[in-house]
């Protein structure tokens, strides 16, 4: 499936501060949107910095097309998201969009969608669309701390959320594989979803391996053009290497090389 | 009236804004984006005889403005393009120029030969300058008597025009291009990315899984501009410039200085249709300044 990628002028609805290292970005645009899919991202250009070279790839945290608004749940990591976490009202962003294929829908029975940090990102879009699909489903999701545990309210509208930090502060303590969820004897999950640090992803899709359920996760590699054309982004897979702005960022665990071969 | 139209070894290209070779792919990924039939060239990503897998990732570092890469030739090799990609494109409405690259000397004559025969691919870059692969590549760039060889040995198979890709990554750039021109280059290119690393503080690890790889963006174009400038005076064959070109004045300062067209290389990635606004900046700059042709901004540098 085809689908058309447009650069817009985006204007900043609201920049709003969840805690020290996360912000959420509301962005409008002046025309109606293009159809996207959870899984998809977006390249944001930041400007006025020579250590800002290339854009910033973001999955795509929620759409109102109502609104023609995006939402995009950001990590502050280097110059690029820390000149992003200032802008102001009513600024302008160049953005493209939407980028990469989407989480494989639809599906039926249960499913779990497991997220570490800002790996919940895609997970909120997800959630709301397995929603009106007439699919409710698990949410995990893990956070270093209780201050970085936000947006719970928007998951729990979509599903049955559960909470595991680091350090205990909230919900269980440890990290997402330790959650009680995963502890029983047999998962009876149809799908498994899951986007956060690769550590995470591999162990998760380690689990789900184990139980012989499906699992798909959302790449994050480092990008340079976002549209397949500089090869810079690739991970192997039984093809080979391919593109994890084009073929992924959502890829099964089965087509990777996670687990020897 | 503007005439932006410019002749390079008796190819016409409608302007002179063509794209680099592995920053435009086949073009197909630009068609949401923009009318490619606008451009003056497309120079598409590097074909080599056999499939490559190319380098592991990390494959790319991000440095004050500009990038390194380390891509390592990843394509699927020239019967996969002949078959699969050349039928898709060939009817675009601009030049395409393949980007022919390889180990050995045969392997590029090999490509070379195959390419010829494709009838909507007027002319052939021959890359003689690829930093991330450790078989080839640049060695052939580097030392002027394989540069004439492997020059030569395409010439010999390869009717139509021929360009050759120089490498910056060498003490005189001159002397490469010479040895291209006496091996029968019909234009030459300049410049392919400039051997460079990126170091991890926190890891103590370099960025890249190559160690090494290829600078290209703004960082570069002081540098590519001198080459451009030097290898004008020392040759008599027309000359596509590249190296950090981002905007209409960049392409201006590369046409001043000899080169008869550009390539926009890392630029696509950022913006894909800043190709399009260097068109139509080139000919505003022209209206305000009076000239009717590009050609006459072709070497027109003063520098008494």
């Amino acid at each position: 499936m085809h689908f058309q990628k447009v650069i817009r002028d985006l204007t900043v609805l609201s920049n709003i501060r969840l805690n020290d290292r996360h912000f959420v970005l509301d962005l409008m645009a002046p025309d109606p949107l293009p159809t996207m899919l959870p899984g998809q991202f977006a390249q944001i250009l930041v400007e006025h910095s020579p250590h800002t070279f290339l854009r910033r790839p973001f999955s795509i945290h929620n759409v109102d097309y109502h609104q023609n608004t995006i939402r995009f749940l950001i990590q502050i990591k280097g110059d690029g998201t820390r000149n992003l976490s200032t802008i102001k009202e009513r600024e302008i962003l160049n953005v493209i969009f939407p980028l990469g294929n989407s989480f494989s829908l639809p599906v039926t029975g249960k499913v779990l969608l497991v997220g570490g940090g800002c790996g919940v990102a895609p997970l909120l879009f997800l959630a709301r669309f397995l929603n009106q699909n007439h699919i409710h489903p698990d949410i995990l999701v893990g956070f270093r701390t209780k201050k970085e545990v936000s947006e719970i309210e928007s998951y729990a509208k979509y599903g049955n959320v559960q909470v595991i930090t680091d350090d205990g502060t909230e919900g269980e303590k440890g990290l997402v594989t330790d959650h009680p969820v995963f502890q029983k004897e047999r998962l009876d999950y149809r799908k498994i979803y899951c986007c956060g640090p690769e550590a995470m992803m591999k162990a998760v899709a380690g689990l789900a391996r184990f139980h012989g359920i499906d699992c798909e996760v959302s790449l994050e590699n480092t990008m340079a053009c976002g549209f397949g054309v500089c090869l810079c982004c690739i991970t192997p897979t039984d093809k080979g290497n391919e593109r994890v702005c084009v073929e992924g960022p959502v890829f099964n665990t089965n087509r990777l090389n996670w687990f020897g071969s | 009236m503007t005439d932006l139209s410019i002749d390079i070894a008796g190819l016409r290209f409608k302007n002179p804004v063509t794209t680099a070779s592995g920053t435009f792919g086949y073009g197909e990924e630009f068609l949401d984006f923009m009318d490619v039939g606008q451009l003056g060239g497309i120079f598409v990503k590097a074909v080599t005889g056999k499939n490559r897998d190319g380098n592991p990732y990390p494959r790319m570092a991000e440095t004050p403005s500009g990038m390194l890469n380390s891509v390592g030739l990843q394509n699927k090799g020239v019967t996969h393009f002949c078959r699969e990609i050349y039928p898709r494109i060939k009817n675009f409405r601009t030049h395409l120029i393949v980007n022919v690259s390889g180990s050995t000397v045969e392997e590029y004559v090999e490509v070379a030969a195959r390419i010829n025969e494709l009838e909507a691919i007027p002319a052939i870059e021959l890359n003689i300058s690829c930093p991330n692969v450790k078989l080839g590549g640049m060695a052939f760039g580097t030392v002027p008597a394989m540069a004439t060889e492997v020059t030569a040995a395409v010439r010999k198979v390869y009717g139509k025009v021929l360009m050759v890709k120089l490498s910056p990554n060498v003490t005189s750039i001159t002397d490469l291009a010479k040895a291209v021109v006496d091996g029968g280059a019909d234009a030459i290119t300049l410049i392919n990315t400039l051997l460079g690393m990126a170091i991890d503080v926190n890891r103590r690890r370099p960025v890249l899984s190559t160690i090494t790889g290829g600078l290209s963006g703004p960082a570069i174009k002081p540098v590519a501009l001198r080459m451009v400038w030097q290898v004008h005076k020392a040759v008599h064959v027309p000359l596509i410039g590249l190296g950090g070109i981002m905007n209409a004045t960049d392409t201006i300062e590369f046409l001043l200085a000899g080169a008869s067209a550009v390539q926009v290389g890392t630029a696509n990635f950022i913006d894909p249709t800043v190709s399009l606004k260097i068109i139509s900046g080139i000919d505003d700059y022209m209206q305000k300044n009076n000239f009717k042709s590009v050609s006459e901004l072709v070497g027109a540098l003063n520098t008494d």
